[in-house]
């Protein structure tokens, strides 16, 4: 790889010193909601589980979901869920080739908190 | 002139060592979640809610059952994806490595438990 320029590449910014940008704030949401939903995915489970499992089992994990504190964790999980994929949507987007500006990242990226948000809202609802 | 191609200039290089396939893995697992997200949230969000009898007789209809069945794999797939991503930009040597073992243990654990749970169910 005798070609490769290795000394003069340009670095990525170290995250104590950089500026907090709505481009990196909706990048670094999308890592957060990522993780979160991968341990999120065992009230799921456990809860389908319980319900193949018994009555008892699945009246206290049903209880937990349906009482003051499920529904915050539950709002929570469904914002979640919908800001990471239409994050990862943008990265499909963007891996496309098209809205790779600053400008249109930056739309996209209040987009994406808006139309999470919306969407919650809308699940809310519906649900 | 250069005799080295684009793809090999790319290869090996990236936190995870393994230079595009990791990228693209991920584009794929990603637009697959553009139709898991919605049908998961709307199929086990309309289960959730009911008495225990009525939870065993949606989850013993086979659409309800599948679908769960279907966007669960998916969703636990591409955060596996997400947090092995993290685990490999934060932590390093051992640790990064047992770190990675487990959180892929616990992604394939969670499959087994919930299509256990919905095999159950709809027999």
């Amino acid at each position: 790889m005798a070609d490769v320029n290795r000394g003069n590449r340009p670095l990525s910014p170290h995250l104590q010193i950089y500026r907090p940008q709505l481009t990196s704030a909706s990048s670094i949401f999308v890592r957060a909601t990522g993780i979160a939903i991968f341990f999120l995915m065992l009230l799921a489970v456990w809860w389908l589980l319980a319900a193949a499992t018994s009555e008892a089992a699945f009246g206290f994990i049903d209880g937990l979901l349906r009482g003051w504190l499920g529904d915050i964790i539950l709002l929570g999980a469904t914002w979640s869920i919908w800001y990471l994929m239409l994050g990862r949507l943008r990265h499909v987007i963007w891996d496309f080739g098209h809205c790779l500006d600053v400008e249109t990242s930056e739309k996209m990226g209040q987009g994406m908190f808006i139309a999470a948000t919306a969407l919650t809202v809308f699940t809310a609802i519906v649900l | 002139m250069q005799y080295l191609t684009d793809r090999k200039r790319a290869q090996g290089l990236g936190s995870g060592r393994t230079g595009t396939k990791t990228h693209w893995n991920a584009i794929v697992t990603s637009t697959l979640l553009v139709p898991a997200v919605p049908v998961f949230v709307f199929t086990v969000g309309a289960g959730l809610g009911g008495t225990y009898e009525e939870v065993l007789a949606y989850f013993s209809r086979p659409v309800p059952a599948i679908l769960t069945a279907l966007s669960m794999i998916v969703i636990v797939l591409h955060t596996l994806h997400e947090v092995r991503e993290a685990i490999e930009d934060y932590m390093h040597g051992v640790s990064e490595r047992m770190a990675t073992i487990a959180a892929t243990a616990f992604a394939y654990s969670l499959i087994a438990a919930g299509l256990l749970a919905l095999i159950k169910l709809a027999l």
